[in-house]
């Protein structure tokens, strides 16, 4: 290092020396690195188990240090559920995408969420089936083109995108849920915040902790990463507020 | 005057996203449109030295924590 200066910022030693499968400017690769960057950040990463969806984050345990289980498509919740009670001490988190957990896996999502189970849940909305080629998902935005709705989706025939984290909050089992946005340097900080919150609330044994990550697709999308941040930040958050849909705790400190 | 901070850039690990490039708040890194990584993609480096104040901006927006970020230490 150059003299007079001092480090800032590295790469996390929990994020594996791997090259990420992930299309450049994908959010996945971004949402990896913070939940890492905060496992590091707790020294939670002996004491963590992530699940892996079907989707293009399937193979997430390629990338995050800590230990990992991949879930049948849809079914991450009902893993973690098995994983998260019989190890109450370990912090036990899901990974999935809106294809994933909000079309094939909607009851287990919801169930557990009822349930009360004691796992963080992070669902990474981009709108599109990005692995199997850009499908339209339960997420897609009116009007939005993908491979299965080339005129755009029309909500006449197909309903209405869903809002998952403003569903899973009516939810009693649900102690926190948020959704949150990796479009900017700042956006991503607060993003870490709300990680770590997630943890916290789970160590305290509150109940499910969701969070809702607004993301991209380029490769779906059909535009560049740059250009992708004017969607993520013009149309997706116009329909996905963001924002505490709730928090337990929020009387209580 | 030396620069506030500066960036390291792993040439194999930059996927040439252009997010980096895009939140630089002063606009000191570039993508070499005249070269590519072993992936073919053109990566990013700090193309100007002398304005990097080392917010870590482009760190923390880098999907694949390809960069480093160094700033000045505060005088003693
Ligand atoms: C039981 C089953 N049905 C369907 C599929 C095909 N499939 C693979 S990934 C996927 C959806 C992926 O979309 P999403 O969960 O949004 O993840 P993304 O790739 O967008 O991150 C589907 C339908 C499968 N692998 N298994
Ligand atoms: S297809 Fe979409 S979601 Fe999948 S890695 Fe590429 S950009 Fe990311
Ligand atoms: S540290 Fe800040 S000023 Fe320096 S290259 Fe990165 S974003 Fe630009
Ligand atoms: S954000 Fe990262 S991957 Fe993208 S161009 Fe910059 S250094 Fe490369
Ligand atoms: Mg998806």
């Amino acid at each position: 290092m150059k003299d007079g200066y001092e480090l800032v910022y590295k790469r996390p030693a929990t994020l594996l020396d791997a090259r990420m499968h992930y299309c450049p400017g994908c959010f996945h690769s971004t949402m990896h690195k913070i939940i890492m960057e905060v496992v590091e950040e707790m020294g939670i990463e002996e004491d963590t188990i992530g699940v892996s969806p079907v989707g293009c984050s399937v193979f997430a345990y390629n990338y995050m240090d800590i230990d990992f289980q991949q879930a049948a498509h849809g079914r991450a919740c009902a893993v973690a559920t098995g994983i998260k009670r019989s190890l109450p001490d370990k912090f036990v988190f899901t990974y999935q995408g809106d294809g994933d957990l909000a079309a094939i896996g909607t009851a287990e999502t919801i169930h557990s969420c009822n349930r009360g189970e004691n796992f963080t849940i992070f669902f990474i909305n981009n709108a599109i089936y990005g692995m199997t080629g850009g499908q339209m998902a339960p997420t897609t935005l009116e009007g939005q083109k993908t491979s299965t709705s080339p005129y755009g989706r029309d909500i006449k025939n197909v309903g209405h995108p869903l809002r998952m984290a403003e569903m899973v909050s009516q939810l009693p089992g649900v102690a926190y849920c948020e959704r949150l946005v990796l479009n900017t340097p700042a956006n991503v900080r607060k993003a870490k915040k709300s990680i770590k919150k997630a943890f916290e609330i789970q160590k305290q044994g509150l109940g499910m902790t969701f969070l809702e990550v607004v993301s991209n697709c380029p490769s779906g999308w059909k535009c560049s990463p740059v250009e992708s941040l004017d969607f993520v930040g013009e149309d997706m958050l116009k329909y996905y507020p963001l924002g505490v849909k709730k928090d337990v705790t929020a009387n209580s400190n | 005057m030396a620069a506030k901070g500066f960036v390291e850039i792993s040439v194999e690990g930059c996927k040439g996203c252009g997010l980096c490039v895009h939140h630089c708040p002063v606009k000191c890194l570039s993508l070499k449109m005249d070269d590519t990584n072993s992936f073919g993609l053109h990566y990013a480096y700090l193309s100007n030295e002398e304005t990097c104040i080392g917010c870590a901006n482009c760190a923390v927006i880098c999907p694949d924590a390809a960069i480093t970020v160094y700033r000045q230490s505060k005088a003693v």
